[in-house]
């Protein structure tokens, strides 16, 4: 089944809110080898004015690819996630993510672009915190292979 | 840390042995649990050589080296790459995938640095223009 291009431009509903916990961003740096105390240890993160362990850069793929199954998951877009390949991923952060956080996210399709069997679809997540403040925006691109590519 | 930072100067480097082990805890770590990354039957039906990392295991772990020389994570400011090529991760035995940070451009009136990551495995790269923006 083909991708449905008029996914483009669509801007989904705010999430449920995403509890951000400690154990889990623990949890998270170790995956990724970070082993800086801030990852971890509480104090050592109040120590720089946080006001609990700091998420490390990539942790809000977490919370963005949550978002993301609204399309992914969706069969009328028709993406055959066995035929995905992660092409580009960029994270601008407007403040760091801290435990705590209630994380709710805006996922946007900015684009659907079909070559050559390959279909590149760029998605955006906002995400913002309890207050309605900008904490990342997390954009990711992902290559579909066509049924006979 | 910024009064003598100068471009193509390396700030950090590191080499990363990389099991399947460390796929499945990025796995449940990360709620991501594609079977292409710990289900070798499953990898090979879909087309690929066979097992291969996360792209977001190796993003995820090839910024610790910023990290680690800022002393602060909170000034990781935006953090780029594009997925090259896959990390193929083989059983029995280990992925290595080598980190090198280099300062790529300095803005001294914004207070900022482009720092920009080789990452490689098997003699590749792996993640091409791997860019991160930090806070000096």
């Amino acid at each position: 089944m083909a991708i449905d291009a008029g996914y483009a431009g669509r801007v989904y509903p705010p999430t449920a809110p995403y509890l951000v916990g400690r154990e889990h961003l623990r949890h998270f740096a170790a995956a990724v080898g970070a082993t800086h105390p801030t990852h971890h240890d509480v104090e050592a993160a109040r120590a720089l004015g946080y006001a609990d362990v700091v998420a490390t850069p990539t942790f809000a793929v977490v919370i963005a690819q949550a978002a993301e199954a609204q399309l992914i998951s969706d069969p009328a877009a028709g993406i055959d996630f066995s035929r995905v390949v992660h092409a580009e991923e960029r994270f601008t952060h407007h403040r760091p993510i801290v435990a705590g956080d209630a994380i709710v996210t805006v996922l946007h399709v900015d684009s659907i672009v079909e070559r050559a069997g390959l279909a590149m679809v760029t998605t955006r997540c906002e995400l913002a915190d309890a207050d309605g403040a900008p904490v990342s925006t997390v954009v990711s691109t992902l290559a579909v292979r066509g049924a006979d590519a | 840390m910024s009064a003598q930072l100068e471009v193509g100067q390396v700030v950090g480097s590191r080499t990363v042995e990389v099991t399947r082990a460390d796929l499945v805890h990025y796995a449940g770590a990360s709620g991501d649990r594609n079977p292409i990354h710990w289900n070798e039957r499953f990898a090979r039906e879909v087309g690929l050589p066979g097992v291969i990392a996360h792209g977001m295991f190796t993003m995820g772990t090839a910024v610790g080296v910023v990290v680690d020389w800022l002393g602060d994570p909170g000034r990781v400011l935006e953090y780029g790459v594009r997925f090259t090529r896959p990390v193929e991760v083989p059983d029995p035995g280990v992925a290595t995938v080598a980190i090198t940070a280099t300062v790529g451009a300095v803005d001294a009136e914004a207070g900022t640095a482009r720092i920009d990551l080789t990452v490689e495995s098997a003699g590749v790269k792996v993640l091409g223009r791997a860019q991160v923006l930090v806070r000096l």
